[in-house]
């Protein structure tokens, strides 16, 4: 899923002092899961910010809404007809989500609610790992399953470099070598005869340095 | 036992502290109390093993939330006690009721007040 973090309050007091009537809006997908910008943390967002202004008098009317995602026309849509009531809109979505929103309602100022950080996993509750930078050509079927672009700190093919020690890597003892991981897995599925084959260069064009990606379904589109 | 303590609580009795969100903390200074205070089974001795682990965080999100805002973290307060503990129920009550008369009262409740 897509990882966000929660932005600091007074960050966010800060990018809407100005407005009367703000909408939070939150996301049931991704950051309801890693807790950043579900309908819980619409309600506390909202409530801090309510208790904000009343407390330097201020008037302001701050509702919370939460889609089921941001990142769909339908769901969007869901808005259209209080949109307009809004001065600006808090939007505790992704990134993705946040852009969906500005692209369709073009007049109404929208602020991000969180920071959006990567593609990663729930290890723990209250710990969130990144396992994957979308780059648009995926290798895992050839190292073990663990991937050494979103796991090795140079995004090395063929690893690991002279840096790793006892199984970590030397950016800082705490994150796990890729490369270990890699061989250590390769061993257990008896497969270790593939980490002797080079990889190829790798089409880093369908990675972000192609610029922004699209994908195109002619088969599912209408 | 008939102890006394001061009699502007209001006890909203939960199962577990557990139960406890930051969001039910928030709606309570919102609507304009001066202070909420979580009161737990002893640390370790959770029927549940971590709910009155959490309600103390959450009261520490909540205590940052406040002083973020201005309204000041020291209105929300986390005490654990065992339930045969009656004597120190009643001298958490009047410890926090002392911490409220000194901070004042909740500035929410005076701006609405204000604006009604
Ligand atoms: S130590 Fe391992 S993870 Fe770190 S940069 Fe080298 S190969 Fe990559």
């Amino acid at each position: 899923m897509i990882v966000a973090d929660r932005k600091p309050i007074e960050e966010i007091i800060e990018e809407v002092k100005g407005y009367k009537h703000i909408l939070v809006l939150g996301c049931n997908e991704c950051v309801t899961v890693c807790e950043a910008g579900g309908k819980k943390e619409v309600g506390v967002l909202a409530s801090a910010l309510r208790m904000h202004a009343m407390n330097e008098g201020r008037e302001v009317q701050i509702d919370e809404h939460t889609l089921e995602r941001q990142c769909d026309h339908e769901y969007l849509e869901e808005i259209r007809d209080r949109i307009d009531q809004y001065d600006a809109v808090v939007s505790l979505a992704c990134g993705v989500g946040v852009q969906f929103m500005a692209e369709k309602y073009h007049s109404t100022p929208i602020y991000p609610g969180v920071n959006t950080t990567f593609l990663g996993a729930t290890e723990e509750r209250g710990l969130w790992t990144e396992r994957c930078q979308a780059c648009g050509s995926c290798i895992l079927a050839r190292t073990g399953g663990i991937c050494p672009i979103a796991r090795c700190a140079k995004r090395l093919l063929n690893g690991p470099c002279g840096g790793s020690s006892s199984g970590r890597c030397e950016i800082n003892k705490d994150v796990d070598c890729a490369w270990h991981l890699i061989i250590e897995r390769l061993k257990a599925l008896g497969k270790l005869e593939d980490y002797e084959e080079l990889s190829p260069l790798k089409d880093w064009s369908k990675d972000r340095a192609g610029g922004p990606r699209k994908v195109v379904r002619e088969d599912v589109q209408l | 036992m008939r102890l006394k303590y001061p009699t502007d609580i209001r006890i909203v009795r939960v199962p577990c502290t557990g139960k406890v969100d930051v969001l039910h903390m928030l709606r309570a200074f919102e609507k304009g109390a001066d202070g909420v205070y979580v009161v737990g089974c002893l640390e370790g001795d959770c029927h549940y093993n971590s709910g009155n682990l959490r309600a103390r965080k959450r009261v520490e999100q909540v205590q940052k939330i406040l002083d973020t805002i201005g309204i000041g973290g020291e209105r929300a307060q986390m005490y654990n006690l065992s339930s045969g503990e009656g004597p120190l129920f009643a001298k958490y009550a009047t410890e926090m009721h002392e911490r409220i008369l000194e901070m004042g009262p909740n500035p929410i409740k005076a701006r609405r007040q204000q604006a009604a």
